[in-house]
């Protein structure tokens, strides 16, 4: 994310802002969208099976029948691609999802609540923000032979408390404003002001990290894929696949290609899409002031 | 005087954080699942007569709480026993991965530093300008680009496609071990270097345009000494603080890139030995990377001590 800056020198910024941005935020919706669609739809839109083996045609390049060419046990790359997507995106989709629903309901109670409660998770929140979550899940998920969801869950109980940091602070920076004061005088719950009033207010924080979260989700999943702590051996998955094909480099480069460029394009779009809404939001916040 | 105080204060701190972390990791092995023995046997033929020397061996018969004792104890007088899979010593394997990754993460750290660092400056200077524009659009990609899918595209460009560097290996001697490990070192130096070059052109920007810096231009000082010494270093305390954070990225992203290219490293040894559930082997790795973390907060925060006389004075008096 985008430290924020001095609003006054970034006059220029302001004023060429869809010129800074360009051509890109339209690319990287698109490029999001397709990833979505393949996600839902892949395995359908595959030309092939993905797990049919033809042995007679193993690590062969691209051509008019194997679009992407195949691995070493023949099989063909471009409908592996394809139907890789799910298992690619459907567990960073469930992890951010969970992270941002437990993330907003600590960061409300902490930011909102103070005293005790907030000392107690922020003690907790920074503990667990201390530990480098991929080493974690790489031994505990490698320890255990979890598999894939299993992973996702560590995943979420990792990533949480940065999340809760972030809304938390959005959540304090609201806390502040007259708009609670004023709801607090005309006897508004405590529940209600805090569902109804303040979360809507940090909602661009709240998408924003959603993004930021995803993204983080893919890499850690697809990593321990292609360290075999994933998906089973022998799935179509992306991570997967850049373990298994290594080897094939020189034979046929696209079954190594073809999935670190996708894992490369989805994991890009969503960063850019997120910093896009994020400077969008802050622009937004700072010329309202 | 002051100085002792506050490093001891802070050493005190790191050995209180080692505490804790120990036992964590100790409960390793109890968290594995199979029973202590089974973990600690391996795929060693079991007998009776070769679970009891185990149990003898770990203490398992007496309370957790001393069997703790005996294994904290043995560590940290560097007795680490040996690896359940392999019967090596575990002080040996480490002394014969570590230099590897040492080497990988110093080589990535100067090419993150060597590159971020003006990158961010100029950005942060030329704000708003193409150039700016164009390096925003080179950090967002490598902020991105998970390191090990990185080191494919790398290994495939410049390993196999132009085969300018060998593919895998760590070479002998000092020029041939950078020639080995540039790829890797790349791979891994992409996502800091990026972060980097996004904090000290934040940070840039702001001093940039402070008083004292204008002030500076206006008297005509030479572009040189107004960028060198007053906009670069006083940018440059947070870049300090995202560097000392930087070391844990690199002891994550080590494990990746040391498995895309083969390098028989620390982080190698992490994967081996989790994925055979060598858990003695794990439980040292864990605190050995543990330490490494711990020691780069420690530098980074000297770091602010020697850049910042502000700093210095808070703590120092």
């Amino acid at each position: 994310m985008m430290p924020p800056e001095a609003p006054e020198h970034d006059a220029s910024a302001v004023g060429s802002r869809s010129a800074r941005w360009g051509v890109l935020v339209p690319v990287c919706v698109a490029v999001t969208g397709v990833v979505v669609v393949l996600a839902v739809l892949g395995g359908w839109l595959a030309p092939q099976d993905p797990d049919h083996q033809n042995l007679l045609s193993p690590a062969a390049g691209p051509s008019s029948e194997h679009w992407l060419g195949t691995d070493d046990l023949g099989r063909d790359i471009f409908s592996r691609i394809l139907t890789g997507t799910r298992s690619a995106v459907v567990g960073p989709i469930v992890a951010a999802i969970g992270v941002t629903i437990i993330g907003l309901l600590l960061g409300l109670l902490a930011g909102f609540h103070g005293g005790r409660l907030e000392a107690v998770i922020m003690r907790i929140v920074d503990l667990v923000y201390a530990m480098p979550a991929l080493l974690v899940i790489i031994v505990l998920i490698g320890l255990f032979s979890g598999g894939y969801w299993a992973a996702v869950g560590v995943l979420v109980l990792l990533a949480t408390p940065g999340t809760t940091r972030i809304l938390r602070a959005a959540v304090l920076a609201q806390r502040g404003l007259p708009y609670v004061e004023a709801a607090r005088t005309v006897g508004v719950s405590n529940r209600r002001l805090i569902f109804v009033h303040v979360a809507p207010n940090v909602l661009p924080t709240v998408v924003t990290s959603f993004l930021l979260e995803f993204v983080g989700a893919l890499v850690a999943l697809s990593a321990l894929s292609f360290l075999g702590l994933g998906v089973p051996p022998g799935s179509p998955d992306w991570g997967r696949m850049l373990a298994e094909n290594r080897g094939l480099l020189e034979l046929n480069p696209w079954a190594v290609l073809a999935p670190a460029l996708m894992l490369m394009v989805t994991a890009t779009a969503v960063t850019v899409l997120g910093d896009w809404l994020y400077e969008r939001f802050e622009k937004a916040r700072t010329s309202n002031d | 005087m002051r100085l002792a105080l506050w490093l001891g204060g802070r050493l005190a701190g790191i050995a209180l954080t080692l505490l804790i972390v120990s036992i964590l990791v100790f409960g390793i092995l109890y968290v594995t699942p199979g029973s202590a023995e089974q973990v600690l046997l391996g795929t060693r033929p079991s007998s009776p007569e070769t679970l009891a020397a185990i149990r003898e061996r770990y203490h398992l018969d007496e309370s957790v709480g001393s069997q703790y004792v005996h294994w904290l104890s043995s560590a940290v007088r560097l007795d680490l026993g040996e690896s359940v899979r392999s019967g090596q010593d575990i002080s040996t394997m480490l002394s014969e991965r570590m230099p590897v990754t040492l080497f990988l993460a110093a080589y990535a750290a100067l090419i993150a530093g060597v590159v971020g660092i003006p990158a961010g400056l100029v950005a942060g200077i030329r704000s708003g300008t193409l150039t700016d524009r164009a390096i925003t659009v080179a950090t967002t990609i490598c902020v991105s680009a998970p390191s090990f899918v990185v080191g494919f595209l790398l290994l495939y460009a410049f390993g196999v496609a132009l085969d300018w560097f060998p593919n895998y290996g760590t070479g002998g001697g000092l020029v041939d071990r950078a020639w080995h490990l540039t790829l890797p070192a790349v791979a891994l130096a992409l996502a800091p270097m990026a972060i980097l070059a996004r904090q000290t052109r934040a940070s840039a920007l702001k001093v940039y345009h402070q008083d004292f810096t204008t002030f500076a231009r206006a008297r005509g000082l030479p572009r040189r000494v107004v960028l060198g010494r007053y906009a670069l270093r006083n940018s440059s305390l947070p870049v300090v603080t995202t560097a000392g954070l930087v070391v844990g990225y690199f002891l994550t992203g080590t494990v990746l890139v040391e498995q895309v290219f083969a390098v028989p490293g620390i982080g190698t040894l992490m994967i081996e030995s989790v994925s055979t559930k060598d858990v003695l082997v794990v439980q040292m790795l864990a605190l050995v990377i543990a330490l490494f973390m711990l020691s780069a907060n420690l530098l980074a925060d000297l770091g602010h001590l020697a850049l910042d006389p502000r700093v210095r004075k808070g703590v120092l008096g």
